[in-house]
């Protein structure tokens, strides 16, 4: 078996010297490829391991591994931040110049890029995200979702292996959480790139290939969508909810009808409803 | 009322004088305000004139536009003819009313005063209309990055200047809706004597200051995980370079400053 790309280990993490644990005797391994979606309601702990994922915090217990990097060890810092680049919560909070152009060279600037071979850097990036048309444009004239796309064209240009989006869809309407989404998927499916994305919306989890629920700085759950969605009452015992479809799979299995209870996109419950209605 | 701010007085357009170097165009401008301050009589400022007219119109700018930067400063100009005028020295005069009397050298410095005044203002607005304020920052950081032998924080303040500026339409944006939702609760920010306006200010400025510390942690976490790590061994998108027009401007201005130096000493 090969590394896992990221490995949490056994890490716990306090904010204050004895204070309570925000994130508690944490273990997770992420293979190269994977997308994975971190749920938790508010409170729980998952923005807490974002920032444990690039060395922003660094565990008070136990160790996180990037790329087999401790993040312990301040040499690893800026070659485990180059590798695995961050999108926060709130898009205005994260652009730092006034040129989208110019905030995407921001982390090439930092890393020390010839000049010259910025602006080539730039314009893939950017055409990464579908936002080749804005380069020139002042970042505060565009949509949140427009944004974070920036924020991701700007990671994107430090050609990182790992993109943790911490909470990127919060603050966004639906269509921009869509853009932002499709976004993700979209790198983690052509380039390749390992993906945590940290949600509290469910759809959103449904489209990804493996889930981890966390409750009170506990990983509780780890699966499938479909293998963690379907175990209803355990999923709404760490206080979430369970995409809409499932839902009511869980409704009609209850008054006795015989549908699949992982179903998660309503195509699949179509076909289950069609299938009673021939059966009946 | 607060969407409308720009940024600076920037006119974007493209002209040989907004593509100058920066740091040329700083030095030009301070060269420019010592030179007005070499003129010696108000016939000396003919070719002061004339040399601003020559760069609005090489810059590509509305006369209008000009006239303009004068605005905010038209009452420290009225008092600086007025006080010239009537309370000046000299024995030659020209006019008496009462206690106030008006002599030819007053009414000699009233005008010659004004002018450098005007011509000050315009001068150094050809230099912000023409730049706009990030370029600016970059001219000064590349400007007074020698001093960063003596400790000076060249870069740092740069950075500063830069995120100032990204966050002024953000903040601006916020203080609107802080406003608004005060409003909608019934504060009233537009009536009331000064002191009463204050302090009808404060609810607005403490949830804008809280929120600008919330914003400042976030970004400097977004900026860390962005490998920002100080000035040290960080490259440009834009490099500045000093090219053909950037010396053709600094022959203009050593010809301007012969010709005024000429006038002050022969006419």
């Amino acid at each position: 078996m090969t590394q896992p790309h990221l490995s949490l280990q056994n890490v716990t993490y306090t904010y204050e010297e004895n204070g309570p644990e925000a994130v508690s005797d944490f273990s997770l391994d992420v293979g190269r490829g994977e997308f994975v979606a971190l749920l938790g309601h508010n409170g729980s702990g998952k923005s807490t391991v974002a920032k444990l994922l690039n060395g922003l915090y660094t565990p008070t217990g136990g160790n996180v591994l990037v790329a087999g990097m401790d993040t312990q060890d301040s040499q690893y810092t800026w070659e485990i931040r180059k590798r695995c680049g961050m999108v926060f919560q709130n898009p205005d909070n994260q652009i730092v110049a006034t040129v989208v152009r110019e905030d995407v060279a921001f982390g090439l600037e930092n890393l020390g890029v010839p000049s010259e071979d910025m602006p080539a850097i730039i314009d893939r990036a950017l055409s990464a995200v579908n936002m080749a048309d804005f380069a020139d444009r002042a970042p505060h004239m565009l949509s949140g979702g427009q944004k974070q796309r920036i924020a991701i064209a700007g990671i994107l240009a430090m050609q990182p292996e790992i993109i943790v989006l911490d909470e990127a869809t919060a603050m966004l309407d639906p269509s921009g959480r869509e853009e932002v989404l499709e976004t993700a998927l979209r790198l983690n499916r052509e380039q390749g790139i390992t993906v945590v994305w940290i949600t509290h919306f469910m759809e959103e989890a449904a489209r990804s290939s493996r889930v981890a629920v966390m409750y009170k700085g506990k990983l509780v759950m780890d699966g499938t969508p479909r293998e963690v969605f379907s175990q209803v009452d355990l999923v709404r015992e760490y206080r979430l909810d369970v995409p809409p479809m499932t839902r009511l799979a869980h409704m009609l299995r209850e008054r006795g009808l015989d549908v699949r209870p992982d179903a998660l996109t309503i195509p699949e419950m179509r076909q289950e409803v069609k299938r009673l209605a021939h059966h009946a | 009322m607060l969407r409308d701010i720009t940024l600076g007085q920037y006119y974007p357009i493209d002209s040989p004088v907004h593509r100058l170097d920066p740091r040329i165009k700083i030095l030009l401008t301070m060269a420019f305000i010592v030179c007005v301050f070499l003129v010696g009589s108000p016939l000396g400022y003919l070719p002061i004139a004339a040399y601003l007219a020559w760069a609005t119109w090489m810059a590509r700018l509305p006369a209008k536009m000009m006239l303009r930067s004068m605005r905010p400063l038209r009452i420290l100009l009225i008092f600086t003819f007025v006080l010239n005028l009537f309370f000046g020295t000299g024995d030659t005069e020209l006019l008496r009313l009462g206690f106030i009397r008006v002599t030819q050298e007053g009414l000699y410095n009233a005008i010659h005063f004004s002018l450098r005044l005007i011509f000050l203002v315009i001068g150094s607005s050809l230099l912000t209309l023409t730049t706009p304020p990030v370029t600016l920052t970059d001219g000064l950081e590349s400007l007074v990055s020698p001093l960063k032998v003596i400790k000076f924080p060249a870069h740092e303040m740069a950075m500063m200047m830069t995120i100032a500026l990204r966050f002024i339409p953000t903040l601006a944006e916020e203080a609107d809706k802080i406003m608004k939702a005060q409003s909608a609760r019934g504060a009233d920010f537009t009536s009331g004597s000064l002191k009463q306006r204050a302090q009808a200010l404060i609810p607005l400025l403490v949830p804008l200051f809280v929120s600008a510390f919330r914003r400042a942690g976030d970004l400097a976490m977004a900026m860390e995980s962005r490998c920002y790590r100080g000035g040290e061994g960080r490259t440009r998108l834009h490099v500045l370079k000093t090219g053909r027009k950037d010396w053709l401007a600094v022959a203009s201005i050593a010809v301007l400053y012969a010709v005024v130096l000429l006038m002050a000493r022969y006419v």
